[in-house]
């Protein structure tokens, strides 16, 4: 009875074998073409470039820059849930589920509108006088990372939610009984308790970074290039798709690392035990 | 609430740290929205904001046969992909969901990484891989290899909703149909079906909208025949800033909203008897 329910999970493997894991395969075998036979030559090429190099570092730094933001953003939203009713606990659910379905173009709309020449953030800058013209923060590093933070935060909040609404409130009563105060029982219970949600969010946060093509291109403009649009561009204007495999390769290589590594921490014992 | 030992400037900062920064960072989380939404109503041509004036001239726009031609091909597409993703992802997610609930623990812990793994890998990685092996093989781009596209990359979704569901059904539900002489299609329809069914539309509502959302996985399998909506609207912000746009984003949230509600009456928990 037990192992009869193998031919039904049949036809999804069977899908993710042929249609996802073998164009994987292909994908890495044709990273390897160069132009004389297999070699490495593609690794070589583009890693050899100053400019790709800096673009693989700049795409690391904006991942760690959007999870740190995240998190900043993102525990006192959980810790404004768990101080919150019932009522009031629904609606942070909701305001936060919004965002996270919207579309992302649609998304990243809205952040064109915020961070352009007439945008609110520019008004209000010049009406406070704390600016003397008008200015856009399109095409900055700084509007790039404001944009990516509220559109990847929603990720971070989820988990953190998941867990506390799971937690009975006797745990930090129990704290507040034995006569900590507020920032005590943040650091020794709730925090640890947040942890493993933490690090699922930050997972699902650097893997979004990684792929949010469309908000790169449209509000890092230019002058900030970030691996998915040097993929892009080897397959949409070059036509090179060997090199545009050989930096998917990198791109999966370097996220997939990272990935590992934070997965492998969320799963050590002796540093989320408490949870 | 409080203890006598409690200074009270610490606790005014934890209060201002967690009313104050976190009331102000849930309003910079709903604030874009609120604003691309009253940015649609604009009268002026420009998307200065706050808007110049209200009015439909923009929803007008849209509408508009003549002028917004290519947009409603681009939804009509979009909206067939969408559909036919979500019935691609029943098909091969519902049926995986109910043989792991058959399967030992163990089994399922080594065979779920595989299915779930679309979910983590970069999905334009994804679209290039596909694009490559596609034209390998001799296909074009076109509106039915994005399908599969969708299928493969967003299907994770549906088990993943689905599979919650299922692990909290108890199991001597379906063996009490079979004692009683139910054959194993009448136990699939009046018994495992139903109580999957809140899982089932969660997954298809996220694939619905994740499908719907997709630029990456289109932008390297649709043909240039197959325009699709999201595809349609990065062409637009990137070329010129287009107030259609706005309108745009004002009919997708307000159809993600209504969405959410009806979600939200069909899978309310049903009151304990």
């Amino acid at each position: 009875m037990k192992a009869s329910g193998f031919p039904y999970v049949l036809p999804m493997l069977l899908l993710s074998v042929a249609f996802f894991a073998t164009p994987l395969a292909v994908l890495v075998g044709f990273s390897f073409i160069g132009p004389d036979g297999p070699s490495l030559h593609n690794y070589a090429r583009f890693l050899g470039d100053a400019f790709n190099y800096r673009v693989l570092i700049n795409t690391a730094k904006l991942g760690m820059q959007t999870i740190a933001s995240t998190t900043l953003l993102g525990i006192p939203i959980a810790l404004l849930y768990w101080h919150s009713g019932k009522t009031a606990r629904q609606v942070i659910i909701f305001l936060t589920l919004i965002p996270m379905l919207t579309s992302n173009v649609v998304r990243t709309f809205a952040w064109i509108v915020i961070l352009g020449r007439q945008g609110p953030i520019s008004e209000t800058f010049v009406a406070l006088g704390l600016a003397e013209r008008p200015f856009t923060l399109m095409s900055t590093e700084l509007g790039l990372v404001l944009a990516m933070c509220q559109i990847d935060l929603p990720l971070i909040i989820l988990p953190l939610i998941a867990i506390l609404s799971r937690t009975p409130v006797q745990f930090t009563e129990a704290a507040q009984v034995s006569g900590a105060g507020p920032w005590r029982i943040l650091v020794t219970v709730l925090l640890p308790m947040m942890l493993p949600g933490l690090l699922a969010g930050w997972i699902l946060v650097f893997a979004s970074t990684s792929a949010s093509f469309v908000t790169q291109a449209v509000i890092g403009g230019a002058r900030n290039v970030y691996v998915p649009q040097l993929i892009y561009r080897e397959v949409g204007t070059l036509f090179d798709w060997p090199m545009a495999s050989a930096i998917a390769v990198v791109l999966l290589l370097s996220t997939g690392i990272l990935l590992v590594a934070m997965t492998t921490i969320s799963r050590h014992r002796r540093l989320v035990g408490h949870a | 609430m409080h203890s006598p030992r409690e200074n009270p400037f610490p606790v005014f900062l934890y209060r201002a740290f967690v009313f104050g920064f976190g009331g102000l960072s849930l309003i910079y989380l709903v604030a874009p929205i609120v604003i691309a939404i009253t940015m649609s109503f604009t009268a002026g041509q420009t998307l200065k904001y706050p808007p110049e004036g209200f009015s439909l001239r923009w929803y007008e726009a849209l509408l508009d046969p003549v002028r917004s031609g290519t947009e409603h091909i681009a939804a009509g597409n979009s909206l067939k992909i969408a559909v036919l993703a979500v019935l691609g992802s029943l098909l091969f997610a519902v049926p995986a969901t109910i043989g792991m609930a058959r399967m030992r623990r163990s089994t399922v812990n080594s065979l779920e990484p595989f299915l779930l793994a679309p979910l983590v890998l970069p999905s334009l990685v994804y679209g290039l891989a596909a694009l490559i092996v596609a034209n390998f093989i001799g296909f074009q781009p076109s509106l039915w290899l994005t399908v599969v596209g969708h299928v493969v990359v967003f299907g994770p979704l549906m088990y993943r909703a689905a599979s919650v569901v299922a692990q909290g059904i108890n199991p001597s539900l379906a063996e009490a149909s079979t004692v009683m002489g139910a054959t194993w299609y009448t136990t699939l329809r009046r018994v495992i079906l139903p109580l999957l069914a809140p899982g089932i539309l969660a997954g298809a509502f996220l694939v619905f909208i994740q499908s719907l959302d997709n630029v990456s996985v289109s932008l390297f399998l649709a043909d240039a025949q197959t325009t699709v909506l999201s595809l349609r609207m990065f062409a637009l912000i990137e070329e010129s800033l287009d107030v259609r746009v706005a309108a745009m984003s004002g009919i997708l949230i307000g159809l993600t909203l209504v969405v959410m509600l009806v979600a939200r009456r069909v899978l309310a928990p049903p009151r304990q008897a």
